[in-house]
């Protein structure tokens, strides 16, 4: 069953140069995306910086009204929602952000900080509600006594489970996990991940997975949508995306993560350039000035997201069989295993 | 260890000891490792382990409340530790230079790039100020900067993040120097910029012989660039050999837990191999193995004594009581005689 559907969403930014300038460039932070999260099930969104992934986390929490396009969620247009509706809504998407250091207010007890969106959002009495976070302290790991601490008291990796226990206090269906492990150290990591997977396992809720550590992404992902400068370049199957990756960014992309083992050899797909300013980006294909495989159509013309393999991908190189010479030539895989 | 290596420490300890010396933390604890010309070495730990204090010493660098206790830091066979203030001047920046992580914080915002780069020249190599231009020109080409001239000129918040790094790599090379530390280069960078640096700086050490050594937590960094590994844990290095042995067949069980906790590409699915629990406090390790804790396999003794260092193999050390089946047998190992003394 689809938990939220995003259909061409996208979030454009007005950027103003200057107190009386008229002429407005426009950021399209988010450009006409579209992703479906099933339940129980995990899209993970990968990217570099200012590809729009986190717009599209606040799109979907509701911190961003989107400029166009909608989302979807449990089958109803977001915007055409009714107040108690919008309100269960608000209650079944919750956030856990990438520092616990930040995200966790060091002025409260981890028992009321847990306790909070029940207290707002549920009528609940003091003692169900002291059970409730008696209970979701136990399930992400946590000693009861916890409760009665301030996170200073805790490690990092711990602070990430008392957000973890907040985001689950109000039974959310969809988790939006922006670089959930990346502030954590490398031997607490593991633990973090593996807490998820069970928790997903034990309750079916779904997750949208946001993290730049391709490796983790493939791990914790049922599905990967690959993200440059606010569009989405490829998107599929997760395992089959990382096995072998089609749009020429996300094969770089791959290549540049690095090896498990020495002896994991890759050919190095190593780009020039940098991602382009959004404020201007590339005509055509916004990958095309960093592509190792641009053709002339490339500057000229969008690619669209079409069918390969049981993947959407939005390259030339798996264009219309006019191009035999792309077609035949796009088959040479950069072997990444 | 090698002969001749080009920088040897000799159970080298800092320790940070607080204003009325109440307590101490053995941030570095009795480390011996050495890098040759041209070699990478890898200083793997989590936050708290003493790998940037490490670095530190190395480059004796510490903070007012640090010490270096004991040892002995060989440069070319001369001990840093005896050498004066202005002395160790003379030396960083022109024989060892170190490249730090966040570039926006070690580039100084009201200079320009130009300026900062021909700064380490004009100092080290008494060059005119023309000709230090000129270089750090010529080096902003060799870091891969577009249209240098134009950009010596301007400042630091005038560039993208990975530019900075490369700037900052620009000033680590610019007196050629014989040993560059970096770290963790490229925590602040994207990935494909991570990509273009970490294949810059092979760049650079072929073409200067450097000897590299690299602070981080990332063994993804290890595995794809460096010769030999040093993994710390609470201040000492439990376990330090060729990489390729040591991912093949590593001795130490954090080191072997560490290697399975890391999601690769390719096998999905599986559990993740945690390791439970948290480092240790610093400032109060565990009695015996600062690992025991945490180890799935910690005997008795382990909580008790900590494990003398032990060779599992060539070239390689651990410390871990597995890794010494026959305790006696190290206790007399003839060119180990301080070890004994910790078994005592």
């Amino acid at each position: 069953m689809t938990v939220l559907q995003a259909v061409a969403l996208s979030k454009h930014f007005h950027a103003k140069r200057g107190f009386f300038a008229r002429n407005d460039s426009v950021v399209r932070a988010v450009d006409e995306v579209s992703f479906t999260i099933k339940t129980g099930r995990t899209l993970g969104v990968v990217g570099e910086s200012g590809c729009g992934k986190t717009t599209t986390a606040k799109l979907v929490l509701g911190l961003e009204e989107p400029s166009s396009g909608s989302i979807r969620f449990e089958g109803k247009d977001l915007r055409e929602l009714e107040p108690a509706r919008r309100r269960y809504y608000r209650k079944s998407v919750q956030a856990v952000f990438q520092d616990p250091y930040a995200s966790l207010s060091p002025r409260m007890r981890v028992g009321a900080i847990i306790a909070e969106p029940l207290v707002t959002n549920e009528k609940l009495a003091a003692r169900e509600v002291r059970q409730r976070v008696l209970d979701l302290l136990r399930l992400v790991g946590l000693p009861a006594r916890a409760a009665e601490l301030f996170p200073h008291e805790f490690s990092g990796g711990q602070r990430q489970r008392i957000a973890i226990a907040r985001a689950l206090s109000l039974s959310p269906k969809l988790i939006v996990l922006d670089e959930p492990v990346s502030s954590l150290d490398v031997s607490i990591r593991a633990q973090i991940l593996n807490l998820l997977r069970d928790l997903q396992a034990q309750f079916g809720v779904s997750y949208l997975f946001i993290a730049h550590d391709l490796a983790a992404v493939a791990h914790m992902s049922h599905e990967i949508a690959v993200m440059y400068l606010g569009r989405i370049v490829e998107t599929g199957e997760a395992h089959a995306l990382a096995r072998a990756p089609k749009h020429p960014y996300t094969e770089a992309l791959f290549s540049a993560s690095l090896p498990s083992h020495p002896d994991e050899r890759r050919d190095e797909v190593i780009l020039s350039g940098e991602v382009p300013s959004p404020l201007h980006p590339p005509s055509g294909c916004r990958f095309h000035p960093r592509c190792p495989r641009a053709m002339p159509r490339c500057a000229e013309e969008e690619p669209k997201l079409r069918d390969v393999a049981g993947s959407l991908v939005a390259c030339h190189l798996y264009g219309e069989p006019s191009f035999p010479a792309s077609t035949s030539g796009a088959n040479p895989r950069i072997p990444l295993f | 260890m090698t002969n001749g290596a080009l920088l040897e420490l000799v159970k080298v300890s800092t320790h940070y000891v607080s204003s009325r010396g109440a307590r101490v933390v053995r941030a570095v604890d009795a480390v011996s490792l050495s890098v040759d010309a041209g070699e990478t070495l890898g200083i793997v730990g989590e936050s708290g382990s003493g790998k940037s204090t490490l670095a530190l010493t190395i480059m004796r660098l510490l903070p007012p409340a640090a010490h270096i206790v004991s040892g002995q830091m060989l440069l070319d066979g001369e001990d840093l530790l005896q050498k004066s203030p202005a002395e160790m001047r003379h030396i960083r920046g022109k024989r060892i230079a170190m490249i730090l992580q966040d570039p926006m914080a070690s580039l100084n915002p009201l200079f320009t790039v130009g300026n900062q780069v021909a700064e380490p020249i004009r100092v080290h190599e008494d060059a005119t100020r023309a000709n230090a231009w000129r270089r750090a020109r010529e080096l902003l080409r060799a870091v891969r900067i577009p249209s240098p001239e134009e950009r010596v000129l301007q400042y630091p918040h005038e560039m993208s993040g990975g530019m900075r790094q490369r700037i900052v790599g620009a000033i680590g090379i610019s007196c050629e120097p014989q040993l560059l530390i970096a770290d963790e280069p490229t925590t602040s960078l994207d990935l494909t910029i991570q990509a273009q640096y970490l294949h810059l700086l092979r760049e650079l050490q072929r073409a200067h012989g450097l000897a590299l050594i690299f602070i981080t937590h990332n063994l993804g960094i290890v595995a794809k660039m460096c010769d030999t590994i040093a993994v710390m844990y609470a201040g000492r290095i439990i376990e330090y050999g060729p990489v390729r042995d040591i991912f093949r067949s590593p001795a130490h069980p954090y080191t072997q837990a560490l290697l399975n906790s890391i999601p690769r590409l390719g096998d999905p699915g599986q559990r993740l191999a945690a390791i439970d629990g948290q480092p240790p406090d610093p400032a109060n390790p565990p009695a015996g193995c600062a690992f025991a804790p945490r180890c799935m396999r910690a005997l008795a003794r382990c909580h008790i004594e900590a494990p003398p260092e032990s060779i599992p193999g060539d070239g390689r050390t651990a410390r871990c009581w597995l890794a010494t089946p026959d305790l006696s047998r190290v206790a007399h190992l003839p060119h180990n005689p301080a070890e004994a003394g910790v078994l005592s």
